[in-house]
């Protein structure tokens, strides 16, 4: 599914990747974990081709292809999702015209044919009441005076909607309390597929009890520093980072 | 002495003034002399002038402007902003002529008087003259001085014909009034000087609505004036839409005067002309006076906008509310000149102007001069001016969920837009001008 080669990233000259290498497999789930700053969200933004990141050396191929060279929409119509560590508040864009705009931009990409309003407004409808979103969340703009947990919240409803082949979850589980956070776990236990895979990016084990992760990755100073399984994020929760500071320098 | 780009609007006015309306009225004559006499003196503005210090009108100069003469130019078919039958009075100025054959009036009312000022100036000439050249003076007829207004007085010279509204007492008028100007020239570049005046008495409401479109694809000079007069606890909702053709030039002056607990709400929209200046003075007469000056424009190739206010507090507890949004693509300029000034007596007064521009292109620019004049100690004042690209923030949330980069960028703007547009209390008007920036943004 997801293949990434020695790849290194700068951002305004100053390196944060410095030789990524992970290779996930259709139907995983793999957790990122590591230290603030480590690089997390830039390996989910290089991912999606947000602008101002340089890669220097390296590869990553999706499904095969060079996912670089892919425009940020192409690599949304190809499945790619990201779940922003801060969902960007749009003023003035009715959550629901987003979300059809985004739905039907997709499918027009893959040839499908575009849901019309009703159509669109039943499937709606069946995601906010299995994500316990309130229906006034959608009348209202994107993101603008939602709460925290709120926002993530309306993360998890594109990705049901959009339904990615690989979807990359960047701290969604940070500032959920329990319920929302339940509500994200089962959003995405939902979506679980031998042909999708996901990237969960964390700071914490608990969000892992609910989503069991197939591998756990320590990314510290922009190298992955250490990987092994589910126990890893466990034993992280004991020992903290400490220990990769000295390998990661 | 006549200055050089005056001339040929001074001999107009010797050709014309026999078929100005109102010829014959001693006092109207009167007016449109001193009018004359000062356009003369002034001559037409210069970025000397303080206020036109952003907008040059060399590219006015140098057109050679004609006539019109009254001849009847066929429409086709009417460019309302309505649905058919939300309006029940439509007046139609062709070229600044009044089209009767084109226009719709309900049969009038005690209290309510709805037609053009040619007509008004015929019929009862004492109500117009208590008002004309009274509310905007600019010929030196009335005491106070707005400022010097070189093009306020030309039109005051050469006033064609517009909107007559009046509504007595209470009198209120539900549907909007809808004012239809049709600037129509091809290959003889033509100029015209729209006059209308609205006079709300105590307690009376109204809805106008005025839309400047262009016909026949040739340059046009509109330059427009508007009297508005707002007794106690009157309301006057007051839109616009300025769309004409890109030969054209767009001047509009217009002068409010707000009494007690009087609400005047204005917002206007300006997508056309090469060259635009919407020019709007509110004195806020009376304890409570109310006023919100808001406004959009959409501008690109070499398009130049210009949105000048003043708004004068006089008495306590008046208010006032500026919020005006553009976007500028390619080359296009815009101005915006906003002046509060609050009288010594006008404590508790409030005043907040803001103004955002959106800057899709590096060339695009926009000059900003808010002004805050203030004399008396306890009041609230406020002005903000943001100028800026697309939030790239956003665009790349969009793009992530799939939206191609035109689209999403589209949608952006079509949002920053659209805020203002909600403010709107003409329902039946939001759709078209919802379609306009649509339309603007499709032709991209
Ligand atoms: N646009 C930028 N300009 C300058 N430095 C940047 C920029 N973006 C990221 N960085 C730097 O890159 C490093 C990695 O940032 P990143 O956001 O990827 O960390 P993270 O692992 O996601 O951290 P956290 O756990 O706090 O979310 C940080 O030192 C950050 O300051
Ligand atoms: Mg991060």
């Amino acid at each position: 599914m997801l293949e990434i080669k020695n790849l290194h990233v700068t951002v305004e000259d100053k390196e944060i990747l410095k030789g990524i290498d992970l290779t996930i497999m259709p139907g995983e789930i793999h957790a990122v974990m590591g230290p603030n700053g480590s690089g997390k969200s830039t390996l989910a933004y290089i991912m999606t081709g947000r602008e101002g990141y340089e890669v220097t050396e390296g590869e990553v191929l999706y499904q095969g292809r060079d996912l670089l060279a892919m425009a940020p929409e192409e690599r949304a119509a190809e499945g790619v999702f990201l779940a922003f560590q801060y969902p960007v508040e749009i003023p003035g864009v009715p959550n629901t015209t987003f979300l059809k705009e985004a739905v039907n931009a997709q499918r027009r990409h893959r040839g499908e044919d575009e849901l019309d309003a009703m159509q669109f407004l039943k499937v709606v409808r069946q995601k906010v009441k299995e994500l316990g979103i309130a229906d006034e969340m959608l009348k209202r703009a994107v993101n603008v005076g939602f709460s925290g947990g709120e926002k993530k919240r309306n993360e998890m409803l594109q990705m049901a909607l959009l339904e990615p082949r690989l979807a990359v979850l960047d701290e969604t589980d940070s500032g959920l309390d329990i319920d929302a956070l339940k509500a994200v776990a089962d959003g995405v236990n939902a979506l679980r597929a031998p042909d999708r895979s996901m990237l969960v990016i964390t700071h914490y084990q608990r969000l892992l009890d609910y989503i069991v992760p197939d591998k756990v990755h320590v990314l510290a100073g922009g190298r992955i520093v250490r990987s092994g399984g589910k126990d890893l994020a466990r034993e992280l929760e004991r020992t903290g980072y400490a220990e990769f500071a000295t390998v990661a320098a | 002495m006549t200055t050089a780009g005056a001339q040929p609007f001074v001999e107009q006015y010797g050709a014309l003034k026999g078929a100005l309306p109102g010829v014959g009225l001693p006092w109207l004559a009167e007016l449109r002399e001193a009018g004359l006499a000062r356009f003369a003196s002034l001559g037409l503005p210069t970025p000397r002038d303080e206020s036109w210090k952003y907008t040059n009108l060399r590219p006015l100069e140098k057109v050679a402007f004609g006539t019109p003469n009254g001849e009847a130019v066929s429409i086709d078919r009417l460019p309302s902003l309505l649905p058919a039958g939300a309006s029940e009075n439509r007046l139609v100025f062709v070229n600044g002529h009044y089209r009767a054959d084109l226009s719709t009036l309900k049969s009038l009312r005690e209290g309510v008087e709805i037609g053009s000022l040619a007509a008004s100036l015929e019929r009862s000439p004492e109500t117009v003259a208590e008002y004309l050249g009274q509310i905007a003076p600019a010929g030196g007829a009335a005491g106070e001085q707005p400022g010097e207004q070189p093009l306020l007085a030309l039109n005051t010279a050469l006033s064609g014909d517009g909107l007559m509204l009046r509504l007595g007492r209470g009198a209120k008028v539900k549907t909007p009034i809808e004012v239809i100007f049709i600037g129509a020239a091809t290959e003889q570049a033509l100029a015209y000087h729209p006059r209308n005046l609205i006079v709300l008495e105590p307690e009376s409401q109204a809805v106008v609505i005025e839309h400047h479109v262009s016909l026949g694809g040739g340059a046009t000079f509109a330059n427009s004036a508007t009297e508005i007069e707002l007794g106690d606890g009157a309301l006057l909702h007051h839109y616009k839409m300025q769309a004409e053709g890109p030969e054209t030039f767009h001047v509009s002056t217009v002068h409010a005067r707000v009494g007690r607990d009087a609400h005047y709400d204005s917002f206007g929209m300006s997508l056309g002309s090469r060259l635009s200046r919407n020019e709007v003075s509110v004195r806020l007469n009376g304890q409570g006076a109310n006023c919100h000056l808001n406004g959009a424009y959409m501008v690109r190739g070499k398009q130049h906008c210009d949105t000048t206010t003043l708004v004068e507090h006089l008495v306590p507890r008046t208010s006032c509310r500026e919020v005006f949004k553009g976007v500028l693509d390619d080359e296009a300029r815009a101005v915006f000149q906003g002046r509060i000034v609050v009288h010594p007596d006008a404590q508790q007064s409030d005043g907040h102007q803001l103004s955002k521009a959106m800057l899709l292109s590096e060339r695009a620019e926009i000059d900003i001069k808010p002004e805050l004049e203030i004399y008396a100690d306890d009041v609230k004042c406020s002005h903000g001016a943001t100028a800026g690209d697309l939030d790239h923030d956003a665009l790349f949330y969009l793009r992530s969920r799939g939206l191609p980069e035109r689209p999403a960028r589209r949608l952006l703007i079509e949002a920053f837009l659209t805020e203002s547009i909600e403010a709107i209390a003409a329902e039946d008007l939001c759709p078209a001008f919802l379609a306009s920036i649509a339309d603007w943004l499709k032709t991209d």
